[in-house]
C-alpha cells in the first residue's frame, strides 16, 4: 500500500499536471484491489444495460423477482465460499436445499411439530448430513468431490423414496407468519440473504475461525504447524454449508409456497452457488475467496437470467450465457489479479 | 568426540542412532549446543543432517540415544511437545500462509482476540514493533506475504518463533536458494539475534562458505556421526573443503573397490 502511494506521489511531483487525475488513479486502484470490484462493476453495467433495453426491468416486481432468484443461490453461496477457501467442496448441498423443507413438513405434519422447532430439526439434521461429509473426507481421507458425489445421490434418494417423488403442501401449521418472515414475503428472502452475508463476510475476515479456514486453505502444512486443527476447521466448514443449504431451501419452498422434490433443480443451485462464487474471486484452489464477491456473482447470474428473458432470449440458451459468464469472470479474474500484484511490486 | 559443553549447554545429544529399515541414517552423534551459541551443522547430501533435526524437533524418535534440554533428559514426543520445550525450526517455505497479511502470520493460531473479533490493530502493532527490534525491514505489515521475497518470507518465520518464545532454533537450509542479497538479510538477522543472546540457533547447511562467517561453532555430519567439532575461527572454508572432497573421494574408492571384488 505505502509503496503504491509512494510511487503514485513521485509521478506526480515531476509533472503536477494532473493532480485529479492522479487522485482519481489512486482511488481506482485502491477500488480495483478490492477483489469483489470487477464483479460489482458487471453487476452494475449490466443493470444499465437492461434497464434501458426493457423498463420494465427496474418495477417493482422485477427487482422482485431478481432478488428471490438471487438470494438462495448467494446463501448456498457462503457455505461453498468457505469450504472452497478450507480447500474442499460440497457437491451435496444442493439435495440437502430439497431435503430440509420435506424434513420441517415430515416433523409438522406427521409429528405434530410446532413449525419453528421443526424448522430448526431439519436444520439440525442438515449438520449432521454435514457431519459425515466432513467425516468422511476429513478422517477416512475421502476426497470431498467424492465424498459429497456420494451422499449427493444418498439424500437425493432419501428425497425421492420419503416423498414418493410427489411435491407436498406447506404444513397449514407454517401458512402464516411464519412463511411471510421465512421466503414468502416478497422481500423476506434478499433480507435473510444479506444478513447472512454481512454475518458470515465479517467471521471469514474478522475471526479466527476465518483467518483459520484461510489458512488450512492456502498452506495446510503450515497451519497444521502452527497447531491449527485442520480437521475440525473443515469439518465446521461442511457442517455451515450443509446448515446453509437446508435454511436457503426452507427459503425457497415457503416462497414458491410448495414443497417440491425437485426443488432447486437437483444440482443446479449447487453448480449456479459454485459459479457464483467462482464469479465473485474465490479460488477453487483454496486459501482466498470472499463472501461480498460471492453474493455479487449470484446477483450478477440472476441478472443475466433475468435481463435475457425480458429481452425475449428463452430459458435454453441461458446455460451457454451462464457458462460464458464463469468463463469470462474467470480469465478477468487471472488477469485482473495479474494486474493487482504488478500494482504492488 | 564431542562430549565437550558446560552448565551454558542448553541441548545435548548422546550416542543417536536412527535406522530405517536397511539403511542407517544415524549410527553415533553426539552434539551440544551452548546457550545463545551459534552452531553449524554442515554435512553432504545424505550425511544425515535432516534426520538429526527431525530428532532434535520431535519428528522422529531415535533408535537409541538421549536427548537432553537444560541439562534433563527429554523423551520428545511431536513436533509441538519440542515446541513446548522451547525447540523450533523454521522450514525455508513451509512456514507461512502466504493468503495472509505479514502480521497475521506473525500471530498465526496465537491471535489476539477481542472476543468475537480479531484484534487487528493490535496485532500489526506489535508486529511492526517486533520485526524493527529484530531488525528485519519490511515496510509494510499488511501486505500479503506471496507479495514478499523469499528472504523476507523466512525472516518473518524466524521473528515469529523468536516472538513464539522458541530458545532453541533449528534454521534448515535457510540460504538454500537465495540470492546474495537475500541472504545477507538472513545472516544480519541470525547475527542480531546472536548479539542479543535470547535464542541458541542450529544452522544446517549444504554450503558453509555463506554460514561460516555467522557461526561460533562448525560440526561435520558424514555417515552418520559428527566426524568434525571445531570453532568456527579456528578453521576454513578450505578445511572444510578439503574434508569434505577427501570424505568422497574415500567413498568413490570405496565403491570402485565393490564394484570390482
Amino acid at each position: 500500500m505505502s509503496k503504491t502511494i509512494e510511487r503514485v506521489d513521485r509521478s506526480g511531483q515531476a509533472p503536477p499536471r494532473h493532480p485529479v487525475r492522479h487522485a482519481l488513479r489512486r482511488v481506482g486502484d485502491a477500488f480495483l484491489r478490492r477483489r469483489e470490484a470487477s464483479v460489482l462493476l458487471v453487476a452494475i453495467g449490466l443493470g444499465i444495460y437492461f434497464a434501458s433495453a426493457r423498463s420494465v426491468f427496474l418495477s417493482r416486481d422485477n427487482l422482485v423477482n431478481i432478488s428471490q432468484a438471487t438470494a438462495p443461490a448467494a446463501i448456498v453461496a457462503i457455505g461453498e465460499v468457505f469450504l472452497l477457501v478450507s480447500g474442499e467442496l460440497d457437491l451435496s448441498v444442493g439435495a440437502v436445499f430439497a431435503l430440509a423443507p420435506f424434513l420441517m413438513h415430515y416433523a409438522v405434519d406427521y409429528y405434530g411439530v410446532p413449525p419453528l422447532p421443526a424448522i430448526l430439526l431439519a436444520l439440525v439434521i442438515a449438520a449432521a448430513i454435514g457431519f459425515v461429509n466432513g467425516f468422511i473426507t476429513v478422517v477416512l481421507r475421502v476426497p470431498s468431490f467424492v465424498t459429497t458425489l456420494g451422499t449427493l445421490f444418498i439424500v437425493i434418494g432419501i428425497v425421492l423414496t420419503t416423498s414418493h417423488a410427489y411435491p407436498a403442501e406447506i404444513p397449514a401449521a407454517a401458512d402464516g407468519t411464519v412463511s411471510r418472515w421465512f421466503g414468502r414475503g416478497d422481500w423476506s428472502e434478499i433480507t435473510w440473504c444479506l444478513l447472512l452475508v454481512a454475518f458470515f463476510h465479517v467471521v471469514l475476515t474478522r475471526t479466527r475461525w476465518g483467518l483459520h479456514t484461510i489458512s488450512v486453505g492456502g498452506n495446510l502444512l503450515g497451519a497444521t504447524e502452527a497447531g491449527i486443527r485442520a480437521g475440525r476447521i473443515k469439518m465446521g466448514n461442511f457442517m455451515m454449508a450443509s446448515v446453509l443449504g437446508a435454511f436457503a431451501g426452507i427459503l425457497d419452498a415457503f416462497r414458491i409456497h410448495t414443497i417440491d422434490p425437485n426443488l432447486g433443480g437437483g444440482t443446479t443451485i449447487t453448480f449456479t452457488a459454485i459459479s457464483a462464487a467462482v464469479i465473485g474471486g474465490t479460488a477453487l484452489a483454496g486459501g482466498s475467496g470472499t463472501i461480498v464477491g460471492a453474493f455479487l456473482g449470484a446477483l450478477v447470474l440472476a441478472i443475466l437470467l433475468n435481463g435475457f428473458n425480458l429481452i425475449g432470449v428463452n430459458a435454453n440458451p441461458m446455460f451457454v450465457v451462464q457458462g460464458v459468464a464463469i468463463l469470462v469472470a474467470m480469465i478477468a479474474n487471472v488477469y485482473l489479479s495479474r494486474l493487482r500484484r504488478a500494482g504492488r511490486s | 568426540m564431542t562430549e565437550g559443553g558446560n552448565s551454558q549447554t542448553v541441548l545435548r545429544v548422546e550416542h543417536i542412532a536412527k535406522r530405517f529399515g536397511a539403511l542407517t541414517a544415524l549410527s553415533d552423534v553426539s552434539m551440544h549446543l551452548d546457550r545463545s551459541e551459534v552452531l553449524g551443522l554442515i554435512g553432504d547430501n545424505g550425511a544425515g543432517k535432516s534426520t538429526l533435526m527431525k530428532i532434535i524437533c520431535g519428528f522422529h524418535r531415535p533408535d537409541a540415544g538421549r536427548v537432553l534440554v537444560d541439562g534433563e533428559e527429554v523423551v520428545l514426543k511431536s513436533v509441538k511437545h519440542a515446541r513446548s520445550l522451547g525447540i523450533d525450526t523454521v522450514y525455508q517455505d513451509l512456514a507461512l500462509v502466504n493468503e495472509l497479511t505479514v502480521y497475521h502470520n506473525m500471530f498465526l493460531n496465537r491471535e489476539l482476540v477481542r472476543w468475537p473479533l480479531l484484534s487487528n490493530r493490535r496485532m500489526r502493532q506489535l508486529a511492526k514493533q517486533e520485526l524493527d527490534d529484530m531488525g528485519v525491514a519490511i515496510a509494510d505489515v499488511d501486505a500479503e506475504v506471496a507479495k514478499l521475497s523469499g528472504g523476507q518470507r523466512q525472516a518473518i518465520a524466524v521473528a515469529r518463533s523468536v516472538y513464539s518464545d522458541a530458545k532453541i532454533l533449528l534454521l534448515d537450509e535457510p540460504l538454500a536458494a537465495m540470492g546474495a542479497k537475500e541472504g545477507a538479510l538472513i545472516l544480519d538477522l541470525v547475527r542480531d539475534l546472536k548479539r542479543k543472546g535470547q535464542v541458541s540457533i542450529i544452522i544446517i547447511a549444504h554450503n558453509y562458505g555463506q554460514i561460516l562467517e555467522i557461526c561460533d561453532r562448525i560440526n561435520l555430519l558424514q555417515h552418520g556421526t559428527i566426524t568434525f567439532d571445531k570453532p568456527a575461527a579456528e578453521t576454513s572454508v578450505q578445511e572444510l573443503t578439503d574434508l569434505v572432497v577427501a570424505e568422497y573421494r574415500a567413498a568413490m574408492a570405496r565403491r570402485a573397490a565393490e564394484g570390482g571384488g
